[in-house]
């Protein structure tokens, strides 16, 4: 067990180095900070000061060294745009992408798991079929036109839900939550609604299949031979046994929600760190789409390593044959 | 041949298909729609001397003040939705093509190679792959047209977008095909028709693109048209997100976000209309790459 995360810590390591070099690399070789900066009249003295200021005057290595130990301690430089650290913009937009993204992840889960259980069941009930348009629609609608249809509808028809930012907030230190207000609350539907409907069409259809497959093995026949009720079979055998695979999907995509809430952010004026990329990328600003790309490196790497750690919890038989077969899953 | 083909299995599942029937038409209206655009549609909204600032957003021609001069109303220029739609399908579909091809040669020469060489190459090639797949596509080409913006000047990256953006949808898009194409490729080179290519002293290039290539094609080639689909979905995320095609070359995805300013003053069609013909557009697209797949793998008839 032990072994298994380090090795699985390990190979972590390359892959965050290699992003943290591309990211330096984007730093180093991309645009001229300086002349952005400056603006239009400056002279030559202030051009100096803040060459030396931003550290631009020193060797290639000492500046990477100095650019992933400063990363290593959350400070990313400072944005272009903003003229402000990239680090506390990005603390403060954290919880917002992050309550987004936790929020459409349940709701994709919660709703997703058991339709995809019955569509398993009752493949051929009427329900089953609709669920299944359903989701075809939610596989081939882009995000953003998903967010429009429902702002066009619950907000400019009917009026009843806000179409943009994050209502009214609660601060605790450094953290600010909607979870606390009604209006924080309602503002949060509609853009959570956007993010997860593909998430809980892919979960759904996926559980489908898997349960179809598991249905036709031969111990659920067997157990059907012994007797068991319905209830038991679909739920403590079948159920069970399809969730290796499942939560392989809905680990990697929860990495996925968190890029594709640049999308939904976008379209609902959210005030998280994928505006905040977006809003950077229109005008290259290089430091914050660096940070944002290690920090995006980080949480993917950790997903892996919690999916890992899941297969472990939920199939008994990757704990036996791990001494014997190498190479992983 | 033509005779032998249209006997052939994969034309009678086809045809025993509606959904395959119905998908491919639709396609190919919107093929046809798109790239017969300067002749089909009924007004040129690139033309700046027809557009009449009086003719500013109009509604669709079944609303009360619709007119039939401009059948899915106008936007707030007075371009035409319908011809702004038509060309920007042309836009979009020209980009996803392209994208897709990149894609492809770059997917398909990493795989053969990869698979063909084995060894360290292989190792290398496969985690430069997997460290990929991590990230999703649209994160990858959202940081990739980021960088051309900021390493090409102003006006010329203005010039190149279309191609700044074949370029970013086909790096992002790579990786599957190189994995597909590794894959069938293992398999095929224990094969004796490669064994005799050896013998008779062909060389690995060779051997690689005119003996392995042929074989490995077909698989790929359904995740292509799959991908098709998401490349489509890609440019117009990009473009909603401002960092794709710019107004006076507008994409569906463009025409969208120009649309969405719109929403709230009860202009609904400037941004609707678009969007039902991409989502339409990429739900055929995936249905007959759906079919496909299930055509041309013998296993799940």
């Amino acid at each position: 067990m032990f072994a298994f995360i380090l090795s699985r810590i390990l190979q972590a390591v390359p892959v965050l180095l290699v992003v943290g070099f591309i990211s330096y690399a984007m730093f180093a070789f991309v645009g001229d900070p300086v002349t952005i900066m400056l603006g239009q009249d400056y002279t030559e003295a202030q051009r100096v000061a803040l060459v030396h200021q931003l550290g631009l005057d020193q060797p290639f290595f000492v500046q990477y060294a100095k650019y992933m130990w400063a990363a290593l301690h959350g400070n990313f430089g400072i944005s272009y745009r903003m003229a402000r650290p990239v680090g506390d913009l990005i603390a403060e937009r954290l919880p917002a992408t992050l309550e987004l993204s936790l929020t459409s992840a349940v709701l994709a889960v919660l709703v997703g798991v058991p339709m995809g259980v019955y569509t398993g069941i009752r493949r051929n009930a009427v329900v089953s079929r609709i669920f299944m348009i359903f989701s075809l629609l939610g596989v081939s609608l882009p995000t953003f036109l998903i967010g429009i249809l429902l702002i066009l509808l619950f907000s400019v028809v009917l009026g009843w839900l806000p179409s943009f930012g994050r209502g009214d907030v609660v601060h605790f230190a450094h953290w600010s939550t909607g979870f606390l207000t009604p209006l924080g609350l309602k503002s949060l539907i509609l853009p959570a609604i956007t993010l997860g409907l593909f998430q809980m069409t892919l979960i759904m259809r996926l559980v489908r299949a898997e349960m179809l497959e598991v249905l036709r093995s031969d111990y659920i026949k067997f157990a059907r031979a012994r007797g068991l009720s319905q209830r038991a079979i679909n739920f403590g055998h079948a159920l069970k046994n399809t969730l290796v695979p499942v939560i392989t999907i809905i680990g990697l995509q929860i990495g996925g929600l968190v890029a594709f809430s640049i999308v939904t952010e976008t379209v609902f004026q959210w005030p998280g760190m994928g505006l905040l990329l977006v809003q950077s990328i229109g005008v290259a600003d290089i430091p914050v789409m660096a940070a944002y790309l290690q920090l995006i490196a980080v949480v993917f790497v950790c997903i892996n390593l919690i999916v890992d750690l899941l297969y472990y919890a939920v199939d008994p038989r990757l704990r036996m044959d791990r001494g014997r077969a190498t190479g992983g899953h | 041949m033509l005779a032998r083909f249209l006997d052939s299995d994969f034309v009678y599942s086809f045809r025993r298909s509606p959904v395959a029937v119905v998908s491919t038409l639709v396609v190919l209206a919107c093929v046809v729609g798109a790239v017969g655009a300067p002749w089909l549609a009924p007004h040129n909204p690139f033309d700046l001397a027809s557009l009449s600032l009086m003719d500013s957003l109009q509604p669709p021609v079944f609303m009360a003040d619709g007119t039939a001069a401009h059948l899915l109303g106008t936007d707030d220029q007075g371009r035409d939705v319908l011809s702004a739609i038509m060309y920007g399908t042309q836009i979009s579909l020209m980009i996803g093509f392209l994208a897709i091809i990149f894609a492809l040669v770059v997917g398909i020469t990493v795989g053969l190679v990869a698979g063909y060489m084995g060894g360290a190459v292989d190792a290398l090639l496969m985690r430069v792959t997997d460290v990929q797949l991590t990230f999703p596509s649209i994160l990858i080409a959202l940081l990739v047209d980021g960088v051309a913006r900021a390493v090409l000047p102003r006006d010329f990256h203005d010039r190149m977008q279309i191609y700044v953006l074949v370029f970013a949808i086909g790096i992002a898009r790579w990786p599957q095909f190189a994995r597909t194409v590794r894959g069938s490729t293992l398999v095929e080179r224990g094969r004796e028709y490669v064994m005799a290519a050896k013998v008779i002293g062909l060389s690995s290039p060779r051997i690689m693109a005119s003996h392995i290539l042929p074989n490995v094609l077909g698989p790929v080639l359904v995740i292509a048209t799959l991908n098709l689909g998401l490349a489509i979905l890609d440019e117009a995320t990009l473009s909603f997100l401002g960092v794709g095609l710019p107004p006076t070359q507008p994409s569906l995805g463009t025409l969208i976000r120009i649309g969405n300013d719109f929403l709230f003053s009860g202009e609904w069609w400037v941004t609707i209309f678009p969007g039902v013909m991409l989502a339409v557009m990429v739900l055929s697209i995936n249905l007959l790459g759906d079919w496909l797949r299930d055509a041309l793998n013998p296993r799940l008839r």
